[in-house]
Order: structure tokens, then C-alpha cells, then sequence
């Protein structure tokens, strides 16, 4: 069993798993909080996803990707906290 | 060696990954739930990157991924702290089991603003008035 069948049957699934329960908590979260909560769970997962998927493809390129990924991710918190603190002051 | 370093850091890195996955299902509070995913994610998702650079072994891939590491540290904390202060106006209770809430009685609903903090400044408007 060499690294890439260990990342391959292991750790992938494990991570496919993974973003699959988030998933559960996005779909039922009683509060707007948990949706984004999980939104940004979900994107950080997607970050070790690419990191392992350019072990697997061996392009080391693919981590570029993770870089925006993780901005988007920071943004789109703080955006919807922003927003959501403004619409409950004014009512 | 190096196969041995990517086992090691590729594993505690999923396992870190499901135990966050299961806490922000499993949890019964909002504040718990950000908690568990700031912390666990976090420190997963950085084993992950480590073993991708610890497998190519290659300056330029060394590199984005201490920037993808750098990056991650510093906003996770500042997007959990903002979200919860949104859960926290917006009125979400705690948990029954809760033992302590800080900043109950000590947050202006309408304002946004901390109480004690007015209090320092009109403490601070005083003194200037009397020199």
C-alpha cells in the first residue's frame, strides 16, 4: 500500500464523509448563524480536499486555488455577519 | 521517511476534519458550533496543506502553502469572533446548560455598544473637563 492508495481509499473518504454531515447541519440549521457557520466549514474542507486531490494528480499547481478559496471563505463571513448585524438594528 | 511524515500528518488531518464535522452536527448550541469548527478545521486543514508540502518537497509549493497556513490562522479567529457577536445581537439563545453569560445586561440592543465602555468614556470626558 504505497501513499497514493492510502489517500485514495482512506483519507478521501473520510473528508467526503466529512463535508457530507456538514451538509445535514446546513440543510436543517434552525438559525441563519448555522448555515454560514457550515458554508464556511464547507469551503475549508474543500481546502484539504485540493490539497490532497494535488497529491493524488501530482500537480502541485492546484494549491493556488486553495489561496482563493480560503479568501472567499473569510469574506463571505465577514459579509453576511456584517449584513445580518445591519438588518436586525434596523427593525 | 518522507512517506512515513505524509501518513502521519494526511491522517491526523482527516481525523481532525471528521471530529469538526461531527461537532457542528452534533452540538447543541450555535456558540459551540463555531468553537468546534474554528478549532478542529483549522488545525486539520493545516496538517493537510503540510502534507502536500511535506510529499512534493519543492521551494515554490513550500511556500504557498506556509502563505494557505499563514492566511487560514489569522482569519479563522476573526470570522468566528464576528459571527458569533452577529449570533449574539440577532438573539440566539445559549445552551440550557450554560453556566455563565458574560455580556448579559452588558450589551446595548439598539446601539451595538458595550456598557462599560460608555461608562470609561464619560469617565475619560470628565477628567478632561476638570484639567
Amino acid at each position: 500500500m504505497n501513499v497514493h492508495d492510502f489517500l485514495y481509499y482512506i483519507i478521501l473518504p473520510i473528508l467526503s464523509i466529512s463535508s457530507l454531515l456538514v451538509f445535514v447541519r446546513f440543510f436543517k440549521g434552525p438559525s441563519i448563524v448555522d448555515r454560514v457557520v457550515a458554508l464556511d466549514l464547507l469551503i475549508t474542507i474543500g481546502i484539504g480536499i485540493i490539497a490532497i486531490y494535488s497529491i493524488l494528480s501530482n500537480k502541485p499547481t492546484f494549491l493556488d486555488i486553495s489561496l482563493v478559496l480560503a479568501l472567499i471563505a473569510f469574506l463571505g463571513t465577514v459579509a453576511f455577519a456584517y449584513y445580518l448585524e445591519k438588518r436586525n438594528k434596523n427593525d | 521517511m518522507t512517506d512515513i511524515l505524509v501518513y502521519i500528518t494526511s491522517g491526523l488531518g482527516a481525523v481532525f476534519v471528521l471530529l469538526a464535522a461531527i461537532g457542528t452536527l452534533r452540538m447543541p448550541d450555535q456558540y459551540l458550533r463555531i468553537s468546534v469548527n474554528t478549532k478542529a478545521a483549522t488545525l486539520g486543514v493545516g496538517l493537510l496543506l503540510t502534507a502536500a508540502a511535506l510529499f512534493f518537497l519543492e521551494t515554490s509549493v513550500t511556500t504557498r502553502v506556509i502563505a494557505v497556513i499563514i492566511f487560514i490562522f489569522i482569519t479563522a479567529p476573526v470570522g468566528a469572533h464576528l459571527i458569533g457577536r452577529t449570533s449574539y445581537f440577532i438573539g440566539n439563545a445559549l445552551w440550557g446548560k450554560s453556566v455563565t453569560d458574560d455580556l448579559k445586561d452588558k450589551y446595548n440592543k439598539i446601539t451595538h455598544e458595550l456598557k462599560g465602555h460608555e461608562e470609561k468614556k464619560e469617565n475619560e470626558d470628565e477628567t478632561k473637563s476638570k484639567s
